[in-house]
């Protein structure tokens, strides 16, 4: 369990929190020109890091907006924070 | 040549003051080069390597383990059996499984402790009844034994089961399949190894892989940190590190790793004779040989390989635990822990070749792998020694998430995921 800075709300709780998965996959532009192979890679194929890991977070049970975290999925240590739309923090 | 345990061998070495018992397998330095080597000495892994050795004739392989054999999941879950699922394909790869657990210590010369004391699975709301029903008449078209329970003959199952209609998630009725059960799960584990040893293979502990060395879409070998091994034939049976080993090939799959928890308590006389599952509260509890009732929780919704889990998982599930059964309101719990389990979009595993010749995944079991464990190690060796997959675990390929074949078990294994 740990405490998660929320850009809108600041510091919570985890557990007002829903994890959303992997971040930065994004949607084909061209969906009807798209190969079952690659449709596989956009739907299912996920990079599952040991490490550090961009994902998306909701806070569900507070402002239910969604936002970017950087956190080290080896010790779940949140590196960085940063809203829908911004760039990643470089390492 | 190992000694076969009987009640002579016990009574030979209590004389000796049990001081003077072969060890059950060796510990040996890494070969140059092997036929196979299998990556990850978890019961699913050495599993692998006893069936490749005994019906596959392939003696010159080996097993490397990062810790220790069966200190992964193997030795964190809640040891439950069972085959009660839905779709077709999943039927016949669990209860593969089942047959194999009902001869299995005889086989190994190794109690594994296999214990048929049944399965029962509790329905909370209309829903659950009419899917629990349903499962049930899939289960009896499929050959595996089910009947389904109304809300008395559940508690005539397992008395001490709260079955009052003011609970807040009362007991509607349940499933029962009596073939299933429970088994020691570091047994197994040791079981197999000593099995694989007998055979010659090679269970080599404290190796972590450190890389794959490919040419081309073909194999060379695994960097480990116990040197280069070479081989032309890898078989990944690393759960929740799946995705570690898939990365240093750059193969991607469709897991994810989340952080499952299991609890138990204190030791107490037997209470409960069975083991009750209950999806919908999530709530999993049977005793240990011990005396520890053994507790299942559910998974956190992050990616983590921390061995950790939050701590509100746990008290969720101890919640509908004592609405459930009252009489536990003053029991204490002993440990906690977490594993890391690897779950597939359509929570059904993945035993299937890759785009990389020689190469072979065992993997995406999720949070109910136990119980598969000698279906999986068959299946994964037929795979391996004849680099097709077995009838029985051809559904589940890899491909199937291009091809859209999914066996979907989520919500329908008779269990939350």
């Amino acid at each position: 369990m740990f405490l998660i800075n929320c850009p809108y709300c600041g510091e919570r709780d985890q557990q007002e929190f829903k994890a959303g998965g992997e971040a930065h996959i994004e949607r084909p532009k061209q969906p009807t020109e798209l190969s079952d192979d690659e449709w596989a890679e956009y739907l299912f194929m996920r990079k599952n890091i040991k490490g550090i890991q961009f994902e998306r977070w909701n806070h569900a049970h507070g402002c239910r907006k969604w936002f970017n975290m950087v956190r080290d999925t080896s010790n779940d240590e949140i590196k960085a924070i940063y809203k829908m739309g911004e760039k990643p923090p470089s390492q | 040549m190992k000694n076969k345990y009987s009640v002579f061998s016990l009574i030979k070495n209590a004389l000796s003051y049990h001081e003077n018992w072969q060890r059950a397998w060796k510990d040996p330095a890494p070969k140059k080069e092997y036929d196979a080597v299998i990556v990850g000495g978890g019961g699913h892994g050495l599993a692998t390597a006893y069936y490749l050795a005994k019906k596959h004739n392939m003696n010159n392989i080996a097993v490397v383990e990062k810790g220790w054999i069966g200190g992964g999941n193997t030795g964190r879950n809640t040891t439950i059996i069972r085959s009660n699922y839905l779709w077709d394909a999943s039927a016949g790869l669990y209860d593969h499984a089942l047959k194999i657990w009902e001869g299995l210590s005889q086989e190994l010369n190794y109690n594994v402790m296999f214990s048929q004391r049944g399965v029962m699975n509790l329905a909370h709301n209309l829903q659950d009844v009419r899917d629990l029903k349903r499962r049930t008449h899939a289960n009896r078209l499929n050959g595996i034994d089910a009947v389904y329970l109304s809300t008395e003959e559940v508690k005539k199952f397992c008395p001490i089961i709260n079955t009052s209609p003011d609970i807040r998630y009362p007991v509607l009725g349940g499933t029962l399949q009596r073939r299933a059960g429970t088994a020691r799960h570091d047994a197994v584990a040791w079981g197999y190894a000593r099995g694989a040893d007998a055979m010659g293979v090679d269970i080599i502990q404290n190796c972590e892989v450190k890389g794959i060395k490919r040419n081309g879409d073909s194999l060379e070998g695994i960097e480990t940190t116990k040197g280069f091994i070479k081989t032309k034939k890898v078989g990944v049976v690393a759960a929740g590190h799946s995705s570690v080993i898939a990365n240093m090939a750059g193969l991607r799959l469709p897991l994810e790793s989340k952080p499952l928890q299991a609890l138990v308590s204190e030791p107490v006389k037997p209470i409960i004779d069975t083991v009750v599952m209950s999806n919908a509260v999530h709530a999993y509890v049977s005793q240990s040989d011990k005396g520890e009732l053994v507790i299942g929780a559910g998974t956190d919704d992050y990616v983590s390989y921390t061995q950790k889990g939050s701590h509100q998982i746990v008290e969720g599930t101890l919640n509908a635990i004592l609405e459930l059964y009252p009489i536990f309101s003053r029991m204490r719990m002993l440990r906690q822990w977490g594993g890391i389990v690897d779950i597939c979009p359509d929570a059904s595993p993945i035993l299937s070749k890759t785009s990389i010749k020689g190469l072979y995944f065992n993997c995406g079991w999720g949070t109910g792998g136990f119980k598969a464990t000698p279906g999986s190690g068959d299946l994964f060796a037929h795979t391996i020694a004849n680099d097709e997959p077995h009838k029985l675990n051809a559904a589940f390929n890899l491909n199937r998430f291009v091809s859209g074949d999914l066996v979907d078990e989520h919500g329908a294994a008779a269990v939350a995921h």
